[in-house]
């Protein structure tokens, strides 16, 4: 018999989707100056909402607003002042989580498990941790008086757009400052809902504001004369472009980048976990995670076994739609992304990399890839080397614990790395050796807001989360 | 069966399940060369899995698969014959206002009412399953333990459930515990050796994957978590490394061996999470009352609760259900 | 009366040529010259002849490049209390050499014999100040996490690896001492570009390394014209990090700046006018050229 599991639909009831949305400054909600653009449902293409396009003078507009809320207001509120309203944004966002995780689902093309299990939850975390530093600044180790910086702007990606989100105001705010977030172009909703919630948490207006738009408007952020701190979360290129505009002013950098992670499987590792560990490090949010483990390197003695574990888990992956509860694996996030994960996936073909994918039917509509792995990769492939950031995984194998770590260090990125054995003393010496920012031994792709996460190399600078995540947004 | 699995190191040094029962000390590397199981992996994996949303037609399908892997069980020092008469009917007809409602498995109960169980369950299909071997400490000896066997066996039951040596296998002596397998399941002739592990004496997940191949080499036919006596009994993350190790030993040897979750599944929520489990660890070849069952005695009747309301829409109460 | 034999007269002593010292650059545990050859006229600050120094070219930085991430496995992978231990050691070897540092600083920057053997002073007990720092800097911003959930998260700093630094150019060893210190304590190594006008103290100071236990590779001196090394070293991409202290022209600082955004790195761009190197400096240079590293594992049985 087959148990096949009929759709469990998540109701998009709960979200209240407007037909246009405008930026939010000042506390208010505004119309963009430029001209709107659609955000579509990466699922289905269906357009869910026109969003305001910001330009340089709305840009201009929201960091004088970010200005004025944070001299008249924010900096000098008191830190227990500031921590009440950032609990208060953390309990909104775990009331309303059914309603946020839902529209991020559907506008992200995020499986909904994994919006309501993983990216909510841990939004509402962040809010909650960093809440309870703001009055405690003076003990986190950066001098006896540390000090916000001023006017933060930040750019998240479209990967986990309200995490994403969560990891920048939330410390931002905590210690002081106020920010000018731009949001990634095609996911822009869930961060309009947020502004939302600091309405209805009666943050001060200006200590927030929002600016959706495309490249352009991050731009103009970036170029912008009275921001005091940059905050991006994104491509290595971008990055770098950030890092050579703000050259001039020396205004301080956080830099979140890409990566290429090495997932490290020893003979002796657990082995089931580790074949679950391998499919969550390539397969979460269909591959569009910085830190995914997107090289899996395996020791040659085990190899045929985890590669046969390996397609016969790969096989079980539900893919579809992102509102279905038991959706593992939703849509790519644009037609872009797709297209750049079709171009990098031919090279690897062509290269001579052995391509597979368990058997799925693809929707007609919307934008899919199936998870793929490629066998037979080298280091030299450049599906070993660029980041994909899809739902595809180069193997490699290695022979020695030398071997992996040279491998796995062989990147200009180091944002990530993942090690499987049961042999205490090698964790730690991989984890030594391995230049990385994050090291997930028999685990993958866990995240807290008390866990200080960010990249070596070109993976990035600063880090976010923890103490750690504060000491970017104060001077001391 | 293929495949690339077969040539796979189960062992650290690369024996083959045939080899590893050569000698006491053969069994005993094989055992400890098998990979490890880290806890938390194997719990998140776990909650995944529990998280899957089983609706309307799913659902209604894994209901009466549910109820067709039970082994409806009565395993007190108070049963009579009257108890067991009554169980049996239930089992034949659990719902009896509904003549498309499955029968269970099996009858589970104590040697001495094998007799009667077969006797009030006749022709009906439904199996008669009796623990046996000391059970539930199996603190006995082996020829008390077979005499144990060989009674229930000849009083009619079709299946026997023995329990391990928890004490030889936690103190190491993997060999005795392969012996007295061997020599039950011999015991046994043609009835059906489900062997229970007691996973809540085990403790550590390493053990019970240990314990899992263990009771396969010696040729168990069902491996089976608990006797309903210790706790915790089943629980879903002891039962997906027993689910992991049936599998690894159908590819490794070529026989299929089936797996029973016994004890603490109340719920048909719950029992709608082990099929899941089945479902995505192994597929349709163990979702089968041949090669899945679940050991229960309250679990029946929410069950058919659930399945009430799917076909009536509003919810029951357990004064509609007899309780046997 | 006794009779005493002539002596002979003593010749008038002809005055003693000085052996002078060829300075050359400090490049992997070696004293080379510049492989361009090229040398430049280094005076006092009365605009007297001192010494000619090797000028450093770019393929001298490359190759201090090289030396520097040869030298790091080793320097990085000692223990922090060997480190310190090393640290420690440069500051005994330059006390012992006090009155030859107190003459090359009084030399070099023009100050009283008292001003010149007080910065001496105060670039050894630097020295022993940031020893100190090695086995401590992990305990102070290391973190074991609390995150929710059944895993043992720690973070632990570690260098970040090669450290271009343009060392102070007023400041010749102080402000020398000041900027390296930092950097290699915690197990980085270096390619400096010493003070332009005023190399003569890092030359020294690259014989005190040179018999400190500091292994070969993990400081090297580059004198020269900073000008014209450094954006071939902000741009090199196996260099990690890149301390422009010494940049007082802010075109340049800002040049050099973009260049080192091709790899992203990690940049300590101070006012290198408002440089106060007898202040209390702080941890910032130490934690400039550290990374965070975060472990997870389960915890389960």
């Amino acid at each position: 018999m087959g148990f096949e599991y009929a759709p469990a639909l998540e109701s998009r009831s709960v979200v209240d989707l407007k037909s246009s949305y405008g930026l939010f400054i000042d506390g208010e909600f505004v119309d963009a100056s430029g001209p709107s653009f659609k955000s579509v449902s990466p699922a289905t293409e269906e357009v869910l909402a026109e969003i305001g396009q910001a330009d340089v003078a709305d840009v201009d507009r929201a960091v004088q607003a970010a200005r004025r809320a944070y001299s008249r207001t924010w900096s000098v509120m008191s830190g227990g002042e500031r921590a009440k309203y950032l609990y208060r944004i953390a309990r909104i966002i775990q009331e309303r989580s059914r309603e946020l995780a839902v529209l991020e689902s559907l506008d992200n093309g995020k499986p909904i498990r994994e919006a309501r299990d993983i990216d909510v939850p841990l939004v509402a975390a962040y809010f909650f941790y960093y809440a309870g530093w703001a009055d405690k600044l003076e003990y986190a180790g950066f001098g006896a008086d540390p000090r916000p910086l001023g006017v933060a702007g930040q750019i998240i990606p479209w990967n986990f757009p309200l995490l994403m989100l969560a990891w920048k105001i939330a410390p931002a705010l905590a210690a002081g400052n106020t920010v000018v977030l731009k949001p990634a172009e095609t996911t822009s909703l869930t961060a309009l809902l947020f502004a939302e919630i600091c309405q209805q948490a009666d943050l001060p207006p200006g200590v927030v504001n929002i600016v959706t738009g495309a490249g352009s408007t991050g731009q103009a952020l970036v170029a912008h004369p009275d921001i005091d701190k940059l905050a991006f979360t994104g491509s290595t290129e971008v990055g770098k472009a950030i890092a050579r505009s703000v050259a001039a002013t020396n205004t301080p950098v956080t830099l979140e980048l890409g990566g290429k992670a090495a997932n490290i499987v020893f003979d002796d590792a657990p082995i089931d976990q580790a074949v679950e560990g391998i499919v969550n490090g390539i397969f979460f949010n269909q591959g569009h995670v910085c830190c995914a483990g997107s090289r899996l390197l395996v020791q040659e003695s085990v190899y045929d076994d985890v590669l046969a574990r390996l397609k016969r888990r790969m096989a079980t992956l539900r893919m579809g739609d992102p509102l279905d509860k038991n959706t593992d694996v939703g849509a790519i996030n644009s037609s872009e992304q797709l297209a750049r994960i079709h171009e990098l996936t031919a090279v690897g073909e062509s290269e001579g990399a052995e391509r597979w994918s368990p058997p799925c039917d693809l929707p007609e509509r919307g934008f899919w890839f199936a998870p793929t792995i490629f066998t037979g990769v080298s280091q030299a492939h450049r599906i070993a080397r660029e980041e994909i950031f899809g739902p595809v995984l180069s193997v490699l194998t290695f022979r020695t614990p030398a071997e992996a770590v040279e491998k796995a260090n062989n990147t200009p990125f180091g944002l990530s790395a993942g090690v499987w054995t049961d042999k205490g003393s090698r964790i730690l010496w991989m984890a030594n050796q391995l230049r990385a920012g994050v090291v997930w031994a028999n685990t993958f792709n866990r995240f807290d807001p008390t866990s200080p996460f960010g990249g070596y190399k070109e993976s990035g600078y600063g880090r976010e989360g923890g103490r750690h995540g504060l000491e970017a947004y104060l001077a001391h | 069966m293929t495949s690339s699995l077969l040539k796979t190191p189960f062992s650290a040094d690369g024996a083959s399940p045939t080899d590893a029962v050569s000698s006491p000390a053969a069994l005993r590397r094989f055992l400890h060369g098998l990979p490890g199981v880290d806890q938390v992996g194997c719990e998140a994996r776990v909650a995944t899995l529990s998280s899957r949303s089983i609706k309307t037609t799913s659902k209604s399908l894994a209901l009466d698969l549910a109820i067709s892997m039970i082994d409806l069980t009565t395993l007190e020092g108070q049963d009579t014959a009257g108890k067991v008469r009554a169980l049996c009917a239930k089992a034949k007809r659990p719902d009896p206002e509904d003549p498309t409602c499955p029968r269970v498995a099996a009858i589970c109960v104590y040697p001495d009412m094998v007799a009667t169980a077969r006797a009030a369950l006749g022709e009906s299909g439904v199996h008669v399953a009796s623990v046996a071997t000391a059970f539930p400490a199996g603190r006995s000896t082996l020829a008390i333990k077979l005499a144990d066997t060989r009674d229930a066996v000849a009083a009619g039951a079709h299946e026997i459930d023995m329990v391990i040596d928890r004490g030889a296998f936690l103190s190491g002596d993997y060999q005795r515990v392969f012996d007295e397998i061997g020599a039950v399941k011999e015991a046994c002739g043609e009835a059906h050796l489900k062997v229970i592990l007691e996973t809540g004496e085990l403790v550590t997940y390493d053990n019970v994957r240990r314990a899992s191949w263990l009771c396969m080499l010696a040729g168990a036919d069902f491996i089976k978590t608990s006797t309903g006596k210790v706790q915790p009994a089943a629980t879903p993350p002891v039962t997906l490394i027993m689910l992991e190790a049936v599998r690894d030993f159908r590819e490794s040897s070529g026989r299929q061996v089936g797996v029973k979750a016994a004890g603490g599944i109340s719920t048909a929520k719950d029992a709608i999470k082990y099929l899941v489990m089945v479902n995505e660890t192994l597929g349709d070849d163990w979702l089968d009352p041949d090669w899945f069952r679940f050991g229960a005695s309250r679990l029946l009747n929410d069950l058919l609760m659930q399945r009430t309301k799917l076909t009536t829409g509003r919810y029951g109460g357990p004064d509609y259900y007899t309780l046997d | 009366m006794v009779w005493r034999p002539t002596l002979p007269t003593k010749p008038p002593r002809p005055s003693r040529l000085d052996v002078r010292k060829t300075s050359k650059l400090y490049i992997g545990g070696g004293f080379p010259r510049s492989e361009s050859g090229r040398s430049y006229a280094v005076s006092d600050s009365r605009g007297r002849f001192l010494a000619n120094a090797s000028r450093a070219s770019r393929k001298d930085a490359r190759d201090a490049v090289v030396a520097a991430r040869k030298a790091f496995a080793g320097w990085s992978a000692k223990t922090a209390y060997n480190r310190g231990q090393v640290v420690y050691r440069i500051a005994e070897v330059l006390e012992g050499r006090h009155p030859q540092f107190a003459a090359e600083v009084e030399r070099a920057e023009g100050l009283s014999s008292k001003a010149a053997s007080a910065l001496v002073d105060a670039s050894v007990d630097r020295l022993v100040w940031y020893a100190g720092w090695a086995d401590k800097v992990a305990q102070v911003v290391g973190s074991t996490n609390p995150v929710a959930g059944p895993y043992f998260d720690f973070s632990i700093p570690e260098p970040t690896g090669v450290v271009a630094i343009v060392a102070p150019q007023e400041s010749s060893l102080l402000g020398l001492v000041s900027v390296v210190a930092p950097a290699v304590v915690t197990g980085n190594t270096c390619v400096v570009m010493t003070s332009y006008e005023r190399p003569l103290p890092a030359i020294a100071l690259a014989e005190v390394l040179a018999t400190s236990d500091v292994p070969g590779g993990v400081v090297n001196l580059l004198t020269g014209d900073p000008t014209e090394v450094a954006p071939w070293i902000a741009s090199h991409m196996d260099v990690n990090a890149i301390d422009l202290s010494g940049v007082s022209d802010q075109q340049l600082a800002t040049d050099l700046q973009v260049a080192a955004a091709d790899n992203l790195k990690r940049i300590m761009r101070p006012d290198a006018r408002e440089l106060d190197w007898n202040a209390d400096p702080g941890t910032g240079r130490l934690t400039a050229f550290l990374e965070t590293k975060t472990v997870w594992h389960p915890i389960g049985i």
